[in-house]
């Protein structure tokens, strides 16, 4: 098991989608479709960095974990790091 | 750039122009598709209608050209497609096309007609000829014994010797009449008659094109009154029967006249016919467009007012004010082409009435926009949401879809026919009505499947199996001895464990980086975890959805006034209820630590608790601290509870104050113009009842918009746990093909097992496609689209485009 920190992804992901949502909006060229396209584009960063977020911030403080079959338990305790 | 966000700004216009040019000026202004042309004569019934003969004349010529195509696509001519989208003809051309389109008609009817004069008549000398040749038949027999009853004396009958003695009647019947005809003979002459009958072996053709199967029959009988009967019998089954005199001329005469009838004269008839059929379908589509086009101009010149001197056509239209020049310059084409020196003059006018709402849109939009407006088109002007549901609408299909590999053949098989686009616009005549709106919809369905991919990654789902991209973050290892409580007896004695994230080690201290980690799926309690995150995910999604909404439709509110009456309490109430809950799953996530999971508080109970103001003794209950939590709570509910009377009564009160004011005032003009005027009064009063009358309508008016609201409010946020519920479903469904289906043949043991791996790999595929893509597919996108409803406006018109072209 690979120790992850929460802040490199946070941090990975935040910029990404503040890209798509902030920077690229910029840089749309001018043309009968800008307005669409810019609100497309931050329309999608904000419903996929929200997902995102959610899924990564319900699985931060487990109240429980899974249970698994010892069968799995005994392939998983030799084969995973 | 503010234009695709709201309807376009319409203007009504008045265009006078010549009458010579009217035809011209309107068929440009139809190749524009820009226009919509307001009824000025609503009073006339269509019969009243100026160039009603016009149309007439058009739809005669339509009804003829239905029936040509319908004959075209019999005789199996492919007809040729409409070739130039040329423009729409001038007056002059309508008698040239329509005497061409008549004589085309006559010819064929003429054809038509002969060809089944002719038929028929081959088909009684065919029948004739097989009745002689079994005649000839039968009497060229070997004698035959007849019963001693029927013999005079004692000596066998030959059959022609038989013929002496009696008469028969011969003729032909279609061989499923047969045994009735039969019956029928026997009840009447009671048995004493003869009865002979073969099938013909040849197949005969009736004019509805079926197959029949005929039989001579050849019956002999003695006496003249059994020949009356039988010729009645004969009539009622529709036969024609020959007697024994009139068959013996017949027999040269019929070879000779087969011959000269032969289908070599057939023949030529169907060629000649076919030759008409091929000349037309070269041009016909072209006629249908011309026609469709000339019928559509009429039409529309019957909306236009002529005036008293017959020289000026006046006309009404609504167009969007960016494109007034462009309609300028048509108007100006088509009054050159007509040749008339005087232009036609443009001029626009102020209205009262509410303009149509258009909104202008491309290939890529135009399909988004149908779906907004299948809910009801807004009102003019009013904030179009389409821009913003080209985005949400697949997010939100994809949020239930959720399953990457599924999404991904969706993309490829979307990206496939974009590519084959000039393909299939082509086609578009030919294929059934289902396919034409899979084409229409092709943008959407590849937005759909690109964010399916994105959401299947989240939930870690390729057809039911999770990917492992990064390693998870929960350690089987670190459960066991010295640092968990397990052995390896532990492991033997139970069938499941459970892991625990307290245990040091277990759980790495930080979450998969992205998505749901793959332990998970390997896991049996996976629906406990995967049902609370799902939940929560949806109420969050629904709740920041319906917040949107609520922000958007602050642009339409006209006076500020409205902003502060209605806005304000909507978005409180929201805000203190269901963004607090919002507050309360995010705090939860973040703040309650692994070892608090005994003492953790369910928000559902607590959120009802705080509804009922019941708050139990124990802190324990709280997420934050106990007193804090109270008094905000407690702050929040009693808000908004006091939301709703200011939803329901303050704007209708202050609407019924100025009234008052109003009403005072008139009062008081009319004492003043009392002593002026008595006449006046009348009138004043009938108005302020009128006044008075509407009050009611505002307050109930004002009444249903807050229940409306407040109950939409907790409704709507329960109905985006249809999220879950529908991604829920699909991931089972999923899971349930892959046990059944290819578990089976990938854990065999033989050798076949690979043989079976190809079968069940093929259901597997067929499955996939019906059941998850097209079945569940489907019910996703009904299920995003419901939850779209909310931005439906009041049902306005529609702007209409004149554009003849675009019915085909």
């Amino acid at each position: 098991m690979v120790s992850h920190s929460l802040t490199l992804p946070m941090v990975i992901f935040t910029i990404l989608w503040g890209l798509v949502g902030i920077v690229a909006p910029l840089f749309v060229p001018k043309g009968p479709n800008r307005g669409v396209i810019i609100t497309m584009l931050i329309t999608t960063a904000v419903c996929c960095y929200l997902f995102w977020l959610i899924a990564i911030l319900a699985q931060a403080n487990p109240l429980f974990g899974p249970q698994l079959k010892n069968e799995t338990i005994w392939y998983l305790r030799y084969y995973w790091e | 750039m503010a234009l695709i966000f709201q309807s376009e700004e319409m203007c009504l216009v008045q265009l006078f122009f010549q009458s010579e040019s009217g035809y011209c000026c309107i068929s440009e202004l139809g190749e524009l598709g820009l226009v919509q042309f307001k009824d000025l004569n609503p009073g006339t019934t269509a019969f009243q209608r100026k160039f009603i003969k016009e149309v007439r004349r058009c739809e005669e010529m339509e009804r003829i050209l239905w029936f040509l195509e319908k004959e075209i696509t019999k005789a199996g001519i492919p007809m040729a497609d409409a070739s130039v989208l040329g423009e729409a003809p001038c007056a002059r051309e309508l008698l040239e096309l329509e005497s061409v389109i008549e004589k085309v008609d006559k010819d064929l009817k003429e054809i038509n007609s002969s060809h089944e004069a002719l038929k028929r008549n081959l088909t009684e000398l065919l029948e004739m000829k097989y009745l002689l040749q079994m005649i000839q038949d039968f009497f060229e027999e070997t004698p035959i014994d007849l019963p001693d009853r029927l013999t005079f004396s004692s000596h066998s009958l030959t059959p022609s010797s038989l013929s002496s003695l009696c008469r028969f009647v011969a003729g032909v019947i279609k061989q499923e009449r047969f045994p009735a005809f039969e019956r029928v003979l026997w009840r009447v002459c009671r048995g004493n008659f003869f009865l002979r009958h073969s099938e013909i072996q040849a197949r005969f053709e009736d004019p509805v094109a079926t197959i029949l199967k005929k039989e001579v029959f050849i019956i002999f009988l003695q006496g003249e009154q059994f020949k009356g009967k039988i010729g009645k019998i004969c009539e009622g089954f529709g036969l024609t029967a020959s007697h024994s005199k009139a068959l013996n001329h017949c027999f040269i005469c019929d070879h000779v006249i087969l011959v000269f009838f032969s289908p070599k004269v057939l023949n030529q008839t169907n060629e000649h016919r076919h030759n008409v059929l091929t000349s037309a379908a070269v041009n016909i589509q072209n006629w249908k467009t011309k026609v469709k086009k000339m019928k559509a101009i009429y039409h529309t010149l019957n909306l236009c007012s002529i005036d008293i001197t017959q020289k000026l056509v006046i006309a009404e239209i609504w167009c969007p004010v960016s494109d007034l020049s462009e309609i300028h310059s048509a108007l100006i084409k088509g009054s050159e082409k007509s040749g008339s020196s005087l232009h036609p003059v443009l001029h626009r006018i102020e209205s009262q009435q509410t303009p149509p709402t258009f909104n202008r849109t491309t290939s890529f939009t135009s399909s988004f926009q149908t779906i907004i407006d299948s809910y009801g088109v807004g009102d003019y002007q009013e904030i179009n949401p389409a821009p913003f549901t080209i985005i949400t609408f697949p997010f939100l299909f994809a949020v239930m879809f959720g399953d990457c590999g599924h999404g991904l053949i969706m993309t490829l098989f979307a990206t496939w026919m974009i590519l084959q686009e000039g393909h299939f616009k082509r086609l578009k005549n030919e294929v059934c009505a289902l396919s034409d709106t899979l084409f229409s919809g092709r943008y959407i369905l590849l937005l759909m499947g690109l964010f399916s991919v994105y959401t299947g990654l989240i939930y870690n789902d390729c057809f039911s199996k999770s990917l492992s991209i990064f390693a998870s973050a929960w350690n089987v290892r670190a459960m066991f001895q010295p640092t968990g409580p397990w052995t390896n007896h532990t492991v033997h004695s139970s069938v499941t464990l459970q892991l625990d994230p307290v245990s040091p080690g277990v759980f790495s201290g930080s979450p998969y980086p992205f998505g749901i980690d793959p332990i998970w799926n390997l896991s049996s309690n996976k629906l406990t975890f995967l049902n609370s995150y799902k939940m929560k995910m949806s109420v969050i999604f629904g709740v920041v959805h319906m917040l949107f909404g609520i922000m958007l439709s602050l642009g339409n509110y006209m006076e500020p006034r409205n902003i502060l009456l209605q806005f304000v309490p909507e978005v409180t109430f929201m805000l203190a209820l269901f963004g607090y809950l919002v507050f309360l799953i995010i705090f939860k996530w973040c703040a309650v630590p692994s070892s608090a999971s005994r003492r953790a508080p369910s928000i559902l109970l607590h959120f009802i608790n705080m509804m009922m103001f019941s708050y139990p003794e124990s802190s324990d209950s709280f997420l934050y601290g106990s007193q804090v939590g109270c008094i905000v709570q407690i702050f929040l509910v009693v808000t908004a509870l006091l939301m709703v009377p200011w939803m329901l009564l303050v704007k209708p009160l202050i609407i019924l104050k100025e009234q008052k004011k109003e009403q005072r005032s008139t009062k008081e003009l009319v004492s003043w113009q009392k002593k002026r005027n008595s006449e006046s009064i009348q009138h004043l009063e009938g108005d302020t009842v009128f006044l008075q009358v509407n009050m009611g309508d505002v307050f109930v008016h004002q009444a249903i918009h807050t229940i409306e609201y407040c109950l939409g409010c907790v409704s709507n946020t329960a109905s985006y746990l249809r999220l879950w519920a529908l991604s829920l479903a699909h991931a089972e469904l999923s899971e349930v093909l892959w046990k059944m289906v290819p578990h089976v043949a990938l854990s065999a043991r033989a050798y076949l097992g690979s043989l079976m791996l190809t079968v069940i790999f093929a259901i597997f595929a067929i499955l996939t496609v019906t059941i998850l893509l097209i079945m569940e597919g489907l019910s996703a996108f009904l299920h995003a689209l419901r939850l779209h409803c909310k931005f439906a406006g009041v049902p306005v018109t529609l702007f209409a485009e004149f554009s003849p072209e675009m019915s085909q």
